[in-house]
Parts: structure tokens; sequence; C-alpha cells
């Protein structure tokens, strides 16, 4: 074998995914396929109101249906699950709804039978009486509401940073995050110009097109989970905890993911399952229709509040930033987003002083989680569009503008970590060549008018976070690469069997990637935030290191030439025939310092930096407000592409995706109950959406501590697209849009608004 | 729930076959009881073109279409190949990496295939235009109009 090091063949290199064949072939494995011997199938009965004590749930019509095995509710829960509250950040979730329920949507009984029809008509039947309380579902109004949503807030534990909420009582806030720099106060009454604008985002959703199913298989002391799930040693661990058992015991597997885009994290149906399984002693499917999606997982709402200090000549000295994030009913990781999303408040900027306040706020709505950016898509909408703003006022070239206070390698980001490896400058040039933004733009004529817009954002990694992975060479030299990396379509299969093969000097087809299974695949702490690429890519470049070690040993003891013998003949010679296996271990944990508590300052705050950027030109039809992108330009860091043509996917899906998010989509509500909850109310893009140019580069960058100078590229492409299109849409017909979505009509709207013939409100 | 079953027999991938079905079972639950997964049932409105099946050599929205009235028809799913092999298109899709999780993969290379025999030629805007009635949450659209046109080439070099 070849024991070279340096990157090769394998690294750089589209291949095709491994899976390709399977997924064209229809044959691929999803949790949505399996059926097992006299499974149940459970239908949930959810919650029609958004705020209430149940008086009492009448399920005897339900139970009386022909077919109908069990239904269950919290007090059948309880008995196998004596304190069934779940969640990553609060232990705040009920399994099915306790005394109380705190959103429309919210599971409040179970009904098992046979046959799936079944179960869904006897769930029809069941009767909930509820005794309604005030409600609230504004981020802004929860801060001071009377409705309360929970009566003490109940901190995981896991993380030291919510220990001080223990506790707390009569609040609505789940968690105060602040972050502050030098002197904000001194700096605003000092600066030439100060500007504050206020932004609002709308909640909208994941929408993978596989809902969520989760089936639940009791063994004798044993439960095995067969889970659409980004988080497998997650629900290993959390579902251990609440039935109090070694984690041994509790097997979690998950197959191949219909999407995820951070929907299918932490517990959603898995509990449930779990506790029904337990309570029939049958194996128990539970699979979620479109509609369920709506009350399950969404992406926060938000309230962005952003002031900024200025010079004449364009430098930003200040900025004081105040998120609000609308959490819904329970906090799911909500709390992280506030924090981890919350420290890049003030943007890819070198400001000498920051002040950031966030705050995470329950609401009577339906949880918000993480969906792809973690929050920052929603700060970049309010930094780059007021950024836009800022430099218009002073006349000042927005691209210019930003010139002058990029943040740049070496230099503070607000929380003091030092920028490392974050090519932002390099993505704003790019961006900008790309666009031609220094030669005349044709601005359309009567009806048409057009504009151009650019923005960049930025995201840290989560931090800490630990992957494990193991390499295990076969005697005929083939290997099975061993990760708990879910693979939802982001290519993680493949990145890992390219890293496998580069360092092992084997054939990416002699690699298989041995999917998440809690009994045999190794922890990791999600597959979330783009930190596979990075950490898991890590664990497996060292455990293929451990194996070639190896490798290298057994062909030393058995005096031939590591260089030059196959894999298959050293196993032939130590063992007589093809048999035995080389192990290799790697895990990997970043370096990480805590913020401070009362000033947000870590030396290290993230392990490494994802910078992403976007340019749009648009026509804006001024007699309708229609706004049509003609163009689309996605520049991003990534480090070094592994597989260059998957991260180009993966930038420009996650640039359409946010597009979505940017021009049409939005839940709609009507007293906390979802008015469109069905593909047909609530539209997603399309093929007909896609700009007919629409462009992405990866710029030359190299992070040294990813493997082979590869880091995350998963949510890169969403960060800039929201305020490069309001920035283009000023940019053509001189109104600024500060809600989502930038539909038609409210385009049309401020127009009207702007030449002094506003539009009557609805 | 208490309807009859009755028994249909229909062709399905080439092959003779027959099944008991109740009034309300739609044809992706009918094609599960055969170990046919690949139409599946996402939206639930015939909106996203996952459940595509093709009935008498047309595509229609198997979530939506009773099994019962399949009884004499011919059925063929995207598991269908006679030959063992990749077509042009799923050999286009997997090279152009049209895809990412693959769940609406199916009912893409469906469609694909049905537009490729009414035009052998397609132009962009056909592509959008007969494609519009699925859906890919991963958002791989430029990807599958590229891999559309490299299988349209396949086919006409075939």
């Amino acid at each position: 074998m070849n024991t070279k090091t340096t990157s090769g063949s394998q690294i750089g290199r589209s291949h095709p995914r491994i899976e390709a064949r399977s997924k064209v072939s229809g044959r691929a494995e999803y949790v949505h396929n399996m059926r097992l011997p006299a499974m149940l199938y459970g239908k949930i009965f959810r919650s029609t109101v958004a705020h209430a004590r149940i008086r009492g749930i009448d399920v005897s019509a339900a139970r009386a249906m022909p077919g109908v095995h069990a239904v269950i509710t919290a007090e059948d829960v309880c008995r196998v699950i004596p304190n069934p509250h779940y969640g990553p950040a609060f232990h705040d979730q009920p399994i099915l709804a306790i005394d109380k329920v705190r959103h429309v949507g919210e599971p409040v009984a179970l009904v098992l039978a046979s046959d799936p029809h079944v179960a869904e008509e006897a769930a029809q039947q069941i009767v909930a009486d509820y005794d309604e309380l005030p409600a609230v579902f504004d981020e802004v109004e929860a801060m001071t509401s009377e409705a309360i949503v929970h009566e003490v807030l109940k901190p995981a534990g896991t993380f030291p940073d919510l220990k001080h909420l223990e506790g707390r009582s009569n609040t609505n806030i789940a968690l105060d995050y602040r972050l502050r720099r030098g002197d904000t106060e001194a700096a605003f009454k000092g600066a030439d110009r100060v500007f504050e604008h206020t932004f609002r985002t709308q909640q909208v959703l994941h929408l993978p097109l596989e809902p969520f199913v989760s089936i639940a298989e009791p063994g004798e002391d044993t439960i095995t989970i067969h889970t659409a799930s980004q988080s497998v040693s997650f629900v290993r661990i959390e579902i251990a905890r609440l039935l109090n058992w070694p984690e041994n015991r509790v097997r979690v597997k998950v197959p191949y993911l219909g999407g995820g885009f951070g929907a299918k994290l932490y517990i959603k149906l898995e509990a449930l399952a779990v506790a029904a399984a337990l309570v029939t002693r049958r194996p128990v499917k539970i699979a979620g229709t479109m509609e369920e999606q709506f009350y399950t997982i969404t992406r926060h709402a938000a309230h962005l509040r952003i002031k900024s200090a200025v010079t004449e000549d364009g430098r930003i000295t200040a900025r004081q930033c105040e998120v609000l994030w609308n959490g819904g009913a329970y906090a799911d990781i909500g709390p992280r987003v506030t924090q981890k999303s919350g420290f890049t408040a003030a943007g890819p900027y070198d400001i000498e002083n920051v002040s950031i306040d966030s705050y995470a706020l329950y609401t009577n709505l339906p949880p918000a989680g993480a969906l792809r950016g973690f929050g920052i898509p929603q700060l970049v909408w309010a930094y780059e569009s007021h950024t836009d703003m800022l430099a218009r006022e002073l006349k000042i070239d927005p691209v210019e503008f930003r010139r002058r206070n990029l943040l740049r390698n070496g230099r503070p980001q607000a929380t003091g970590t030092l920028m490392k490896d974050a090519a932002i400058d390099r993505v704003l040039e790019r961006l900008a060549t790309r666009m031609s933004w220094d030669k005349p733009f044709d601005r359309g004529s009567g009806t048409i008018r057009r504009g151009r817009g650019i923005a960049i954002g930025i995201k840290a990694s989560i931090a800490p976070t630990t992957s494990v992975a193991i390499v295990n060479v076969y005697a005929d030299g083939s290997c099975g690469v061993y990760c708990s990396t879910v693979d939802m379509g982001q290519g993680s299969d493949t990145a890992m069997a390219q890293i496998a093969a580069e360092v092992l000097d084997i054939p990416f087809e002699r690699i298989k990637v041995i999917h998440p299974d809690t009994d045999v695949t190794p922890y990791d702490m999600a597959t979330l935030g783009s930190r596979s690429t990075f950490h898991m890519g890590n664990a497996v470049r060292r455990a293929s290191e451990d194996a070639r070690d190896k490798l290298v040993a057994l062909a030393g003891e058995l005096g031939v030439s590591a260089e030059t013998t196959p894999i298959s003949e050293l196993f032939r010679k130590k063992y007589g025939m093809q048999a035995g296996n080389i192990v290799g271990v790697g895990d990997f944990i970043p370096g990480y310092v805590p913020t401070d508590h009362d000033t947000g300052q870590s030396p290290r705050v993230t392990p490494f930096w994802m910078i992403g950027g976007t340019g749009v030109e648009v026509e804006v039809d001024t007699e309708t407000g229609h706004v049509k992108l003609t163009r689309l330009v996605n520049v991003a860091d990534v480090g070094q592409p592994i597989n260059p043509q998957i991260v180009e996917t993966q930038l420009s899906g996650a640039a359409i995706m946010q597009l979505g998010f940017t021009m049409f989509e939005q839940m709609t509500f009507d007293a906390g109950q979802v008015t469109n909850a069905s593909l047909a109310d609530y539209k997603i893009p399309g093929i007909r959406d896609i700009p007919a140019a629409l462009e992405n580069e990866a710029v030359e960058s190299r992070e040294h501590e990813g493997p082979f100078g590869a880091k995350g590229v998963g949510e890169s492409g969403t960060f800039g697209v929201t305020p490069a299109v309001a920035n283009a849409i000023h940019d053509a017909v001189g109104v600024r849009l500060t809600t989502l979505p930038l539909t038609p009509e409210a385009v049309y709207r401020a127009m009207c608004a702007a030449r002094g013939e506003p539009l009557e409100e609805e | 729930m208490s309807a009859a079953p009755r028994t249909i027999r229909f062709q399905l991938n080439g092959e003779p076959v027959s099944a008991e079905v109740a009034p309300h079972h739609n044809l992706v639950e009918l094609l599960q009881r055969f170990g046919l997964f690949g139409a599946r049932e996402s939206c639930g409105q015939g909106l996203c073109g996952c459940c595509t099946v093709l009935v008498n050599g047309r595509a229609v929205s198997g979530c939506l279409y009773l099994a019962a009235l399949i009884d004499g028809a011919e059925i063929t799913t995207v598991e269908h190949s006679p030959t063992g092999e990749l077509d042009a298109v799923q050999q286009a899709f997997v090279e152009c990496g049209a895809f990412q999780c693959g769940f609406c993969t199916p009912g893409f290379v469906l469609m694909s295939r049905q537009l490729l025999d009414e035009n052998p030629d397609p132009s962009d805007a056909d592509i959008r235009h007969y494609l519009s009635g699925n859906l890919c949450r991963c958002a791989a659209y430029p990807e599958i109009v590229a891999a559309v046109k490299l299988a349209a080439s396949k086919r006409r070099n075939a």
C-alpha cells in the first residue's frame, strides 16, 4: 500500500454520489419504506386551541372503533415514562400534553391500529374539553405579556450558560443573551451620524418532502428506534434519560433522509413512538403528514432593531442590536439560536463598540428551531439591509462602504475572537467582480425598472461539539467507514468516503459508509450547522490515519514493504487466509472557550467561520410590484471543496431555498391556527422560480484545521439572498421593505406609499 | 373502513399480478405491498410529484389515484428496468448530480422520460414548463435541467 499523506487523487474530485444509483432507481432506503411484523400505526390527535387547560379528553368513541388497538394519553405515557418532558435546551416539552396545551397542533392523544386508515378515522372521534387561557403570539408582546406560556423555566442542564435560568417564573424570556464590546453609549454620543432601523422576519418552515417518521421496536429489555433523524446520538441519550436506562439498551438507526434542513433534529416523533411501543409491547410506526410538519417545528420569526454610529467618511464606529426571537411554545434549540447566532448580529464588520441583546421568547405558536442557517439568515437580512441604507444615506457606493468596514483576518470579531481563515474580503471582491459592479448598469425604462444589490454574511460553527469515527479495513482490502453523520442529501457519505480513500490510498469504490446505528457507529453530536465536513471529516481522517498506521506496522511485523504490498496480501500473510480486520479510530473536538456571561467575550468562540455573499439583479414591474430575479450570484468561502459538484449544488440549493423564504413563503395564522398548512396554500420554490442566470463560486480558500482544507457549506448560500433582493428592489424603485416576504403586494404598497398615495390596509 | 375489498388484476412492471384492495386504498399504498417504495406520498394532494406512477404509459399522482381503478391497467414504476441497467435519464441524473436527498427523484425521472418521449430536443423553457408539477425542496433544479438536456443528447446519440 501507499502511505502518502499529501492531497492526491481523491480530494477535489466530483465523484457522483456514492448512493446515486439507488436514488435514481427509487431503491434508496428511507424509514418511510420500513414495515415490521405486528406493527401498529399511530395517528396523533392534536390541540385545536392555542393555550388552554385540558378539562378532559374523551377517547371512548375512538377506543370503541373496530380495529383500534389502543388510545394513549399523557396518563398512559407517564406509566412508562414518569417524567415525560424532553428537549435539547429545556426539558419543557411533554410527549403528550399534560394538563395544558400551549399551541394549536400540540399532540394530545395517540390512536394505534394495524390499519393506518382506522387509526386516522378514530383520531377524529376524540373530543377534548378545554378551558381556554389568554394566549400570546407576537414576540414583542411576549416580552411583557400577562399571558405566560410556561409556569417555570426548566433548563436541561446540558448547557452551562442556561443554568442561571433554572426556576425562573412569570416570564416568557427563555434566554437573555448579551454581548458588550467597547463603549457603545459614548460612541453614539460622539458620532457624526446615527441611524436606527427595525426589521421583521416571518415564520416559515423546513418542509422536507419526506415528512417526519419514526418507528419504535420494543425488545425484552431494549428499544430500537428507526427514525428520520439528523441526530442519532442525541435521540439515544435523550430516550435513555427519559427511560432511566443505560445508553446501550437504546438503539437508534437512520437510513437516508428525504431532506432535513434542521427539522429532524433532537426529539420529534421518537419519544412518542417509544412510549406507545412500551405501552403496547408492539412495534409502533408514526408517520406524520405534510400538514403535521406545520405544527412540529418551524423557523423563528424575529424582530430585529439595529442602530449604528458612522463617521461622515463611512466608518461604522458603534452598533447596537436587539433581536427578539419568536420561539413558539417549546424551546427546542431556540435558546442556542439566540446565543450562537446572536453574537454575529453586528455583521462581518470591524466595529470597535458593539452591544447585542438577543432574547429567546416563548409564545403560543408552533415551536421554532434550527433551519438552515441557525438564525443567521434573519440577522443578515437586518444588518445587510441596514448597512445598505447607511451607505446610501452617506452617498457612498454600497460595495465601497462595506470594503471600508470589513472584518479582516487577524482583527477581533465582536466576541473578541481574532478572525482566521475567513475570506470575507475575497467573497466581497469576487461578488463585485462577477456583478461587474463598477460598470454601467441598465436601469430599465417605462414600467420595468432594474436594480441590483449585494449582501454578505458570516456564521460561526457551533461549538464545542464532538465527532467520533471508526474505519474498518476488511481482509480483501475493502473498507467500511462507521460514522453517525446522517446523509440527508448534503452528500456526507460521499465526502467521508473520499476522505478515507484519500488517506488510505484505496479506490473510492472500495469504501462503504455504514449508516448511523448507535449499536454500531460511534458518537456524533449531530448532523447540523454545516459541522459534519469539518468535525466528522476530521474524525474520519484521523480514524483512517490510525488504520493506515496499523497497516504500516503490520507490514513491518511481516517484513514486507508497506508501499508495494496489497492490503489483502498483508491479511493473508498474517492470518493464513482472508480473515481479520484492521480497525482505526479517530475523534475530533475543536478548541473552544465559553463566552463570558456578562460581556459575551471569548478568545475562541468558533472552530471556523462560514462566509456567504449574494448578488442579484432584478426587474420590478412598477404597475404590479412584481419582482423578477434575472440574475442570482452566490459566492462563498467553503475552504477547499472535497467534492466541487456537490458543493456547488449545496450553494445553489441553499440560495434557492432562501429565495422562497424571501419572496413568498410565510406561515399565516388565525388565533394561533396555521391557515395555510399544505403545499396548496404554502408555496415553495419550483423549477420556474429559478432565475435565468444562476452562478455559484467557491472562492480560493483553505481552512487550516479542516480535513484537507475543507469546511462547512450547507448554509452559506442562504446568508445574503434576502437583503440582496431587498437592496436591489430599493435600487430599482427606491422603496425600502423591512418586513418579509417581499411579495408583489408589499412592493406595490410601498411604491404607492412612497408617492404619497398609500393603499388602504385590508 | 367497512367497504368490502375486491380483487383486481393488472400488469405491474411487465408482470401480471393481482391484489385485494379496499375502495379507499390509493395506488401508492398498493405498490408498497409489492415492495415498491419509489412512489412516495409526500404532500398528499397531487402537488409535489413524489408519488408519480405511470398508468397505461401516462404519469399520474399515485397519492390521488384509487387503487381499485387500475384493474386491468398496465402500471410502470421507477423501479422498472427491463435491462437491469440505468436508462439515459437516470444516467444523466447521476452524472449531473441532479438530486440531493433523492426523495423527489423518482418523480422527476419518470416525468423527464415522458417529456423526452414527446419532445426529444426540449429547450430550457420546455423543460421548466413540463417539470413544473414536480417539487424538489433541495432545489437541485439547475442540475435537473442540465440532466434532462444531457439525457436528450444521450437518447439522440444512442
